[in-house]
Formats: structure tokens, C-alpha cells, sequence
């Protein structure tokens, strides 16, 4: 905080330059703003603050000026939103100085962070629809803290956010590789083209592979948002949404065609509203799925996996290899028979707010086998000593899944309509069913290097973790588990959780003893060089 | 298990600690160490500040709305007092035996819960920072709260309640020793 109050005035001075490419090393002990494009951009998102309160003024008045109070209202939200946008543009300054990047900012109350380039794990550029079309990134330095703790800038040029990038990446160079010092400044900025070059992709996605991926990503969230809508807005409406007769006339006309056609046509109206959301469905697949993987690149670059993806919001992640903590396959019901497959890094840097990374979302595993060697992990071989869940947890999961619904079922028994209780009836024998079958799919395996589990009835779901990048291991029983031997076993995972349940008590004691061991053998400090 | 042959860095710390593992991995089960018997009392305190507000509605209570209730007088009162004493007498206790702790060579296990029980260890090459916290009623019989901090996210603290301050402080110093200064 000290000092930094004087450079008010010279700051004016650098707002200009900071737009246009500085040359990397002159400009950069000088505050910087960000691009002036982004107070626009705050405009044009506080718009949609305003544009709610004049409609609510224009529908809930009856006066006859409604509109112009509406306009004024409007005016006044957006004249607020720009002069508060500008202002926090003026006083949010960066700093890119010899050990860190110092961000200040607050009008009242100054607030100034550093990071330290050491802290730095990477930078990521993420371009929204809207500041791609004003040629703005908004960045992020990951630093893998977690709880969204990071640094981040909106806006910056694209040039001003690759130039940062590279800044970056060039003190991280220099400090793992103090060789590189004492080359002059241009050895390390030729250095870093060709390492642009030098990527290999692990994974791509083309058109074709996306159409699958949408076809198989059925989603009736639009009709949800659909119908939420309705509900909020059905004042708006004028007419009512919930009036049947009123929709059965305006759909089929003043006419006694669908009492006289009777139940055949009921049957085929059903069938068409049916396929309708089907359909749908399907379109909601297809657009969202686009519009998220479109042109997904995976590649390894020198500094760790690089992914590319989006369509209209375009974002560009950089993870180290030593950052994949564990990896998690996953697949869904039908994409399985397929033999479709989603592979996640888990680690403690966040992806658009998840904390696993998309590496390759849906692939074949003989594609995803090659990224799970890249990353250091490796799929399980053939004769990897599995181990089952406690044959007592079974029973006990079967009984209290099923119990709930035979609960249930003794109050529907005495105040429902006969029949009735087979509802619960049924439910409890399909989950109690369910808990005994899908003990069949749950085992965890343990090999020299990697810890492995797999469970899921309809679908295996596996995740493995790295033995050595544990942090604490833990076992934990509940009343019924203590009384019938068995635990869960939860280990500590930086990013991610990774527990095992329903293990016999030998066994975890066994599992803990084996992991401590390979944990005890490594510092922390020597994972993260490895 | 195999423990895989590292060659350690520079640093000396690593093979004092390796053969220590070994001699240490057969007692991951031993004995657990108690906590201070002050943190009997400590507990029962909290426990009797936590009752007091509750004996305090029983008596409005029963000086003023039962009248308007069913409830014969004297019952609600006596259902709570009952309950205040087991939850100030018997429960701290039974907290106190579930609880422990071990701290070998490379390792801290602490063991908590009476119905809900959990057994961690936290290997000390995984400790990113530890604190030493003291609350006024820890404070008033001279205990101490030590909290190991890691990377994982579950069990990202251990917390360790009941120690003598001075214990604390010298368990505290025993897991930074173990800490190498460059870590990350």
C-alpha cells in the first residue's frame, strides 16, 4: 500500500499505452489498466439491470407517462452503471513488477493484492461472446487456491493477455531453469515460440464427434426454463396460460372435431406433444453441446496439457502435469453401451467454476487410454487385485434403501386408497434390489503407484489417485458400520474428494497402512518439482 | 507393500525419517495417547454455558405459558434438567474417552467421535502450516487447540483439542521440524 498513492498522475499516462502492445520489459514495472473497451462492456451487461425495472414500471403502472419513467428509469440505472464502470476502470491498476503482479483497486476502500510468480501455476484466457467481439480476454492467474480465490482481469486485449501469458511463463521458466538467466532477454523470448510449436495433440473433437456427443446429451432443461418463465411472466400473457378449452379452441378452431374424434385423437396428440419434447430435447443437446466443445483441442505443450474449446465463448486452459492430482472416468446409461467415455483431471485449479478439468469429454477408451499415460496415471491392467465391499455393508444398504419405502408405505397403507401401497412397496424392492446388485460394480483396487475405484450400477464411474499426492487418510464409521466392521475410507485429495465406503475394517486398516507408507516416503515440497 | 526405493534430495531429513517409517507402520494401530483430564472439564463448561440459555426457557416456561398448556407443572422443567445433566455430566466424558491422539516419528493420528467415528492420519510431509489456538475457556485451564493444515481437500484441517498449551507448542515445533523450509 506504501508509496503506491503517487502514482496517480503517472499512471494517467500509462491508461493509453497499456491498450496498445507494450514492449515486454520497459513497461513492465509501470501501473496498468485495463483495456478502456471494458467499461463499455460493464455498460452493456448493466443494461440488463436496467432493462427489468422499466419493464416492471411499464407493465405495473397504469399512468400514462409509464414509458417515459421507464425511459428515465432506464437512463438513470445506465448513466449509475457507467459512471461506477468508469470509475472502478480508473482506479483498477496492475502491476507487472520484477517478483509478482500487483492488482489495486477500490475507490473508498483500496484493496492491493500481489502474486507472487512463483505462486503463479498458469494463466488462463477466457472470451465471453461479448468481449470477443470487442477483441477482449478476460485473464486469470491460477494460482490453485482454491474457493475462487484467483486473481483475475476483465478486460484486457488479446495482445495485452498473451503478452501477460508469456510474462508469466518466462519467470516460471527462469526459476525452474536458473541456466536460462544469464542468456539476455531475447534468448527467452525466442524460446518461446518454437515452445508454441511444439505441441502434440492428445485429443480433438470435430464436427462429427460433437453431433454424437449432442445426440447423446438429451436435455429437457429449456422446457424448465420454459416453464419457469411462464410462470414468472405469465402476467405478461394476454391471455391465460392455464385455461385448456381456451388453448384446445385456439389450437384446433371453434370446432367439436376433438370431442368427435375422441380418444384416437387424444392418443395421437399425446404421441405428437411426446415427440415434440423429444425432439426438443434433442435440439437442446445438440446447441448446447455445440456451442461448449466446439473445435476441442487437447494438446501437451512443455508447459502441461493445453485445451481449446467453445463456440461463441472461447476459452483456453493450461494445466501442468504435476497438477493432475487424479483422473475420473465417468459415462452415462446409454453413451456406455456405446462405449463413450468422459475423462476429467482432477486438481485444485478451477474450470468455469467445476474443480475437474474436461480433458477429453466423450471418448472411446482406447482414446483416452493415451491421455491417462500422458498425464501419469495409467489405466488398470488386467491383473489388478480387486477387492468388494464388505458382504454386511451390502445387506445393510439393501435393507436401509428398501426400509425407507416400506416406512413409507405403512402411513399410505392406512390413509390412501387400497392399491395404493404398492407404490412404496414396489420402490422398496426395486432399491433394495438396487443396493444388492450394485454391489456387484463397487470394488477399489491398490497397485505400486495408483489407488483405483470403481462403482456404479448402470454405468461404471472409476477414479484413480495418485498414492503419493495423498494427503491424509482417513477412516470413519458411522453407528451401524462400527457395529458390523466395516469403514469408509476417505483420503485427502487436493481438488477432489476420493472415498470408499463400506470397506471391511482389516481391509481399510490394510489400505491406510500401504498409502501412509508410499506417502511418508515423498515431502510435499519434492512433489510439486517432480 | 513395497515402500519404493526414493532416492532422496539433498535434504538430510528424508532418510532419518525413512527407517522410522518402518518401525513406525506396526503400531498405526497402537495405543492411543488421552487428552489432558482438564479437557473434561472444559468440555463440561461449554456444555453448561450451552444448557443455560435452554434451563433459562424452560423456566419462562413454566412460570409463564404453562398455565395456558395441558402440561402439568414441573414436567418440562424436569425433562430439561434431566437432559442438561446427562448432556453436562455423562457426554464430555464419554467425548473424552473417544477421543486421541498419536504422533510417531512421520505420522499424527487423531481419533474422534462417540457414534460418528473417524480415525486420520496426516503424514507430517503433507502438513502446509499448523496453528496453535487457544479460546478463553481453553485458555482458563491452560489448553490448547492444535489444527494441521493440507492440500487435500477433505480433512483440509485436523483439529486436535485438549492439549496442555505446552504440549501443543512442543508438538507443534516436533511437525515443523519435519517440514521442509522450501516447501511450496
Amino acid at each position: 500500500m506504501s508509496g503506491e498513492v503517487n502514482t496517480d498522475t503517472s499512471s494517467a499516462s500509462a491508461a493509453a499505452p497499456s491498450a496498445a502492445p507494450a514492449d515486454a520489459q520497459t513497461a513492465g514495472i509501470v501501473p496498468q489498466r485495463t483495456a478502456p473497451l471494458s467499461v463499455a462492456l460493464g455498460v452493456v451487461s448493466g443494461l440488463k439491470n436496467a432493462v427489468l425495472p422499466a419493464a416492471f414500471v411499464i407493465f405495473s403502472s397504469s399512468s400514462n407517462y409509464a414509458i417515459l419513467i421507464a425511459l428515465g428509469l432506464a437512463a438513470l440505472i445506465f448513466a449509475v452503471s457507467f459512471a461506477l464502470g468508469y470509475i472502478r476502470w480508473r482506479k483498477l491498476t496492475y502491476t507487472v513488477g520484477v517478483e509478482d503482479i500487483r492488482v489495486e483497486s477500490g475507490l473508498v476502500s483500496r484493496t492491493a493484492r500481489s502474486v507472487p510468480f512463483e505462486r503463479i501455476q498458469d494463466v488462463s484466457l477466457e472470451q465471453k461472446l461479448l468481449p470477443r467481439l470487442f477483441g477482449l480476454v478476460s485473464v486469470k492467474f491460477e494460482t490453485g487456491a482454491g474457493g475462487g480465490e484467483d486473481l483475475s482481469l476483465s478486460f484486457l486485449t488479446e495482445d495485452e493477455g498473451e503478452r501477460l501469458r508469456q510474462v508469466v511463463r518466462e519467470r516460471r521458466a527462469a526459476e525452474t531453469a536458473p541456466v536460462a538467466v544469464d542468456g539476455a532477454s531475447e534468448a527467452v523470448t525466442a524460446q518461446v515460440t518454437p515452445q508454441e510449436e511444439s505441441a502434440e495433440a492428445l485429443f480433438t473433437m470435430g464436427p462429427r464427434r460433437i453431433f454424437i456427443f449432442g445426440l447423446f446429451s438429451f436435455s429437457l432443461a429449456v422446457v424448465a426454463v420454459l416453464f419457469g418463465l411462464t410462470q414468472q411472466f405469465e402476467f405478461l400473457l394476454p391471455f391465460d396460460l392455464w385455461d385448456f378449452e381456451a388453448w384446445e379452441e385456439r389450437l384446433i378452431g371453434q370446432s367439436d372435431a376433438l370431442s368427435s374424434l375422441g380418444r384416437s385423437a387424444q392418443i395421437v396428440g399425446g404421441v405428437i406433444a411426446v415427440l415434440s419434447l423429444i425432439i426438443l430435447g434433442i435440439a437442446t443437446g445438440l446447441i448446447r453441446t455445440a456451442l461448449r466443445e466446439w473445435d476441442f483441442l487437447l494438446e501437451k505443450t512443455p508447459r502441461g496439457f493445453r485445451r481449446r474449446r467453445g463456440l461463441l465463448t472461447k476459452t483456453d486452459v493450461v494445466m501442468p502435469v504435476h497438477r493432475v492430482q487424479g483422473i475420473k472416468i465417468g459415462t452415462r446409461f446409454i453413451r456406455y453401451r456405446f462405449g463413450w467415455h468422459g475423462l476429467k483431471f482432477i486438481s485444485l485449479a478451477q474450470d468455469a467454476g467445476a474443480s475437474n478439468h474436461d480433458v477429453a469429454p466423450f471418448a472411446q477408451l482406447d482414446e483416452i487410454a493415451p491421455i491417462v499415460e500422458a498425464s501419469g496415471f495409467h489405466l488398470p491392467s488386467e491383473d489388478a487385485e480387486w477387492h468388494r465391499a464388505a458382504k454386511k455393508y451390502r445387506f445393510d444398504g439393501a435393507l436401509i434403501d428398501g426400509g425407507v419405502f416400506l416406512l413409507i408405505s405403512i402411513p399410505v397403507a392406512i390413509f390412501a386408497p387400497p392399491y395404493f401401497v404398492l407404490i412404496p412397496l414396489v420402490l422398496a424392492a426395486v432399491f433394495a434390489f438396487a443396493a444388492l446388485y450394485s454391489w456387484q460394480f463397487k470394488r477399489h483396487a491398490l497397485d505400486e503407484s495408483q489407488l483405483m475405484s470403481v462403482s456404479g450400477l448402470f454405468s461404471p464411474s472409476s477414479m484413480i489417485a495418485n498414492r503419493v499426492k495423498l494427503h491424509s487418510v482417513e477412516i470413519s464409521q458411522g453407528p451401524i458400520a462400527r457395529k458390523r466392521g466395516y469403514a469408509s475410507l476417505d483420503f485427502g485429495l487436493a481438488g477432489g474428494s476420493f472415498s470408499i465406503s463400506g470397506v471391511p475394517l482389516e481391509r481399510a486398516r490394510e489400505v491406510r497402512a500401504a498409502v501412509l507408507e508410499t506417502i511418508v516416503s515423498k515431502d510435499f515440497s519434492e512433489l510439486e518439482s517432480a | 507393500m513395497d515402500t519404493p526405493d526414493t532416492i532422496p534430495t539433498p535434504a538430510t531429513s528424508v532418510p532419518a525419517a525413512n527407517p522410522a517409517a518402518q518401525e513406525v507402520s506396526p503400531h498405526d494401530d497402537a495405543a492411543l495417547t488421552q487428552l489432558h483430564t482438564n479437557y473434561v472439564h472444559a468440555l463440561r463448561l461449554t456444555a453448561m454455558l450451552t444448557a443455560i440459555p435452554v434451563l433459562i426457557g424452560g423456566l419462562v416456561f413454566e412460570s409463564v405459558i404453562v398455565e395456558e398448556t395441558p402440561i402439568p407443572a414441573g414436567v418440562v422443567m424436569s425433562v430439561l434438567l434431566v437432559l442438561s445433566l446427562i448432556f453436562i455430566i455423562r457426554v464430555p466424558m464419554r467425548r473424552f474417552q473417544a477421543r486421541g491422539y498419536n504422533m510417531s516419528a512421520d505420522r499424527l493420528r487423531v481419533v474422534r467421535g462417540i457414534l460418528w467415528n473417524s480415525d486420520t492420519v496426516v503424514p507430517f510431509g503433507r502438513v502446509q502450516h499448523i496453528d496453535v489456538d487457544q479460546g478463553p475457556i481453553e485458555r482458563f485451564f491452560d489448553l490448547a487447540t492444535l489444527t494441521v493444515h493440507t492440500a487435500g481437500s477433505h480433512n483440509a484441517s485436523v483439529y486436535l483439542p485438549g492439549l496442555n498449551k505446552a504440549l501443543a507448542d512442543d508438538m507443534r515445533e516436533d511437525i515443523r521440524a519435519h517440514i521442509k523450509r522450501d516447501t511450496m
